[in-house]
């Protein structure tokens, strides 16, 4: 075309150096008002008075791999105490030379998680590998068969400890809080009551209460002569426990299923049982994906209480190891070690459910 | 036509009949299940001698506390002892809640501030302190308590009157003077006056649409009023200050270890997921609110005022109770510290006299009604505040 407007010729004018770069970055980002320049100032100045100190403290003047007696000597902190003490943090009082069994099992945990980040691995036989790899997890622990040496439950501790109760708590809570959030669903009076006594009732009180109950109630419950093992008392406190918040969130995703989709169902004639395993808990249990992880992980966090009645998870260990009087004083590096373990644990699932829920809410 | 009577349905069809067969089943397999372990019990505690009941309550207790705000010596009944873990425990939740949510609203704005450097701080904090356990943290403040801090005679004293050891933090309070409860009196009446005139003021907006400086007058008249009593009784200025005596500091006012670990660890935790609340209610109100109000020529303070905050506070106000009554179930974790709180106190009337069904029972029962207490008033506010719809 003859009159197409002609690319202007004139000499482009390139922004002032102070709206670009890093001067216009720090302009724009850390001094556009008066407030924002003030806070810079105070929050620059906090920062020199902290981090360099802590920095000092952590890693320049710190010992790393040392005998306890050359700490005393140390300005800085002493990180030798971790070197020297992993083996107990992570594996508690398991046998020493059998420790790679568990280590096996947590490495296998740790696949099986790493595998099933991928939504594209989520099939069936995903779950078949996730109950064989649990029950070859248990075998590890365990022993007993296949000329593995059996090794008392009493013996499992540290990080291994807090893993299981986690990993196992979970996948049993899971199914039972289901039941019950459908169960609060129901139309059948007594089974509704039932369910919502239940979850409120557990929700209501502190999970100490019901790791006191198993520990020292739920022998009385038992007949005479039978005895169950404290671990699998406190997993089943936590696993009532995160059932029933499990349920609520669950409860969410159900009353988020548009009414259409139950009267279509009835109308195809599918029965109750079909209904919501064909219809309905696939959709809403799909869309509670990121409260659930949220649930996973206050779970996670949760296990830690056991310390209360005196499990040895990876909180109690820690402190074993801090009452050796070789060790004694140096409580902020270990207790900084296991706070790292836990970040890196709840941080990368609250990561991986905030991923999840924008490639969900995309809707593919 | 062949006649179907719903008489020819046979029972296992009629979805009627199922479900009154399957509740009655359900109901025969739960009540099986508490008589069996009932009976047990019953067995167990008769085999062991323990008797059952709250007669325990009234016992001598024989144990100290620490911390009590109310008077109380090992004499006294193991009631008055769970009272003291009761009223301890209102204590520090109390405390608790009111500087978590200063500081997680202070922090949740903070990550939204424009400043960069000022919202990936905030960020930082909500992320590392929402993901390490609140135990964990616990026992990280209550180690720096008492492994890093001096003792009381090298006590810390950044500021006057302050002192930091690793028996706890003393500071200096005005000496008790008749003057105080005068003062506490006339904030009383400021409050009500604020609250008429805020009412007032509400009524004449929505008549003239005249504003009226309702905060700036609040401010006044709750700080003058008790300055003015202050003033009229003479002005008392002596201060009560700690003193060293002997192996600890005696006098002004002083918190334990156990209490400021537990409040510290308390209040950063929960501080963090109040932090995300806020965030999340203020984002919740879109930006053409703000843009419609300015352009209607509202000014920057009445823009919060009016219109984004009672959009947010829809919003921010349901999981912020939750967040309080998880603090109130958190502070039980005081048992691991030592802070005598009501489980603590629970925990010990359990191990002396062995009646661990009715501590454990009393425990729940309290959790309980507190958390019942709190959705009935969330209940109440929900009905208040909830969108009217067209």
């Amino acid at each position: 075309m003859a009159n197409a407007i002609q690319p202007s010729r004139k000499e482009e004018i390139k922004p002032p150096v102070v709206h670009v770069g890093v001067v216009g970055w720090i302009r724009k980002n850390l001094f556009n008002n008066w407030l924002n320049s003030l806070l810079t100032v105070v929050t620059v100045f906090l920062l020199l008075k902290t981090v360099p100190p802590f920095v000092r403290w952590a890693f320049i003047d710190s010992v790393w791999n040392t005998p306890a007696q050359a700490c005393r000597h140390a300005t800085g902190a002493c990180w030798s105490i971790i070197p020297h003490n992993y083996r107990f943090i992570i594996f508690g009082f398991f046998p020493y030379n059998l420790q790679w069994r568990p280590l096996l099992a947590m490495i296998m945990l740790f696949v099986l998680l790493f595998f099933s980040q991928n939504r594209k691995h989520w099939k069936k036989s995903l779950a078949y590998s996730w109950i064989a790899g649990l029950f070859i997890m248990g075998l590890l622990l365990k022993g007993g068969l296949f000329g593995l040496k059996s090794v008392e439950s009493t013996q499992w501790g540290g990080l291994v400890l807090t893993l299981l109760l986690s990993v196992f708590g979970l996948t049993a809570a899971y199914p039972l809080g289901v039941v019950l959030a459908l169960g609060r669903q129901s139309k059948m009076p007594a089974v509704k009551t039932l369910c919502i006594v239940y979850i409120e009732m557990i929700r209501g009180v502190p999970l100490i209460s019901l790791l006191f109950m198993a520990s020292i109630i739920f022998p009385l419950f038992l007949p005479e002569g039978v005895t169950i093992n404290k671990i699998i008392r406190a997993q089943a406190a936590i696993i009532l426990f995160t059932a029933a918040y499990i349920a609520e969130v669950v409860r969410g995703g159900l009353q988020a299923m548009a009414k259409g989709q139950y009267e279509a169902a009835e109308s195809m004639g599918l029965n109750y049982y079909q209904t919501m395993r064909l219809i309905i808990l696939p959709q809403a249990l799909k869309i509670v994906i990121p409260p659930t992880v949220s649930i996973l992980i206050s779970a996670f966090k949760d296990t830690s209480l056991v310390v209360i009645i005196a499990l040895y998870d990876l909180l109690k260990t820690t402190q074993t190891v801090l009452s050796d009087p070789r060790w004694l004083g140096y409580s902020r590096e270990a207790y900084i070690f296991v706070a790292i373990i836990y970040f890196l644990g709840c941080f990368s699932m609250s990561n991986y459910s905030r991923k999840l829920e924008k490639e969900l809410s995309r809707g593919d | 036509m062949k006649n179907t009577a719903p008489e020819t349905v046979p029972f296992w069809l009629d979805p009627k009949k199922r479900a009154i067969f399957f509740q009655f089943i359900t109901l025969c397999v739960v009540g099986l299940l508490a008589y069996y372990l009932i009976s047990n019990t019953i067995h167990n505690l008769k085999r062991q001698n323990i008797a059952t009941g709250l007669r325990f309550l009234d016992k001598e207790s024989s144990f100290e506390i620490g911390e009590s705000l109310i008077s109380y010596s090992a004499a006294s009944s193991y009631g008055l002892a769970l009272i003291v873990g009761a009223l301890n425990t209102l204590y520090v939740s109390s405390i608790g809640i009111v500087i978590t949510v200063i500081l997680g609203t202070f922090i949740g704005v903070a990550r939204l501030s424009t400043n960069w450097l000022v919202s990936k701080l905030a960020a930082i904090f909500i992320e590392v302190f929402q993901d390490i356990p609140v135990l964990l943290q616990l026992f990280f403040w209550y180690a720096i308590f008492y492994e890093t801090l001096p003792s009381p005679r090298q006590a810390l004293h950044p500021l006057p009157g302050v002192f930091i050891c690793n028996r706890g933090v003393a500071f200096a309070v005005p000496k008790a003077d008749p003057a105080h409860g005068y003062m506490a009196i006339a904030f009383l009446a400021g409050c009500v006056i604020v609250y008429l005139i805020r009412r007032w003021a509400k009524k004449q907006r929505d008549k003239t649409g005249r504003l009226f400086p309702v905060f700036r007058v609040s401010l006044a008249i709750l700080i003058g009023l008790p300055f003015i009593t202050w003033l009229l009784a003479g002005a008392p200025t002596a201060m009560s200050t700690p003193k060293l005596v002997g192996f600890n500091f005696t006098g002004g006012k002083s918190f334990s270890p156990e209490f400021i670990a537990l409040l510290l660890g308390l209040v950063l935790y929960t501080a963090a997921f109040v932090a995300e609340v806020v965030r999340a209610g203020i984002q919740s109100v879109s930006k053409g609110q703000t843009e419609a109000a300015n352009s209607l020529g509202l000014r920057p303070g009445m823009v919060l005022n009016l219109v984004i905050l009672p959009q947010a506070l829809r919003v921010i106000i349901p999981p912020l109770t939750s967040q309080m009554l998880n603090l109130t179930k958190n502070s039980t974790l005081a048992v691991a510290i030592g802070y005598p709180d009501f489980v603590s106190v629970a925990n010990t009337t359990i191990n002396q006299t062995g009646q661990a069904i009715e501590g454990v029972a009393l425990i729940m029962a309290l959790y309980l009604i507190f958390s019942l207490l709190t959705s009935a008033i969330m209940n109440w506010y929900n009905k208040k505040a909830a969108l009217v719809e067209r």
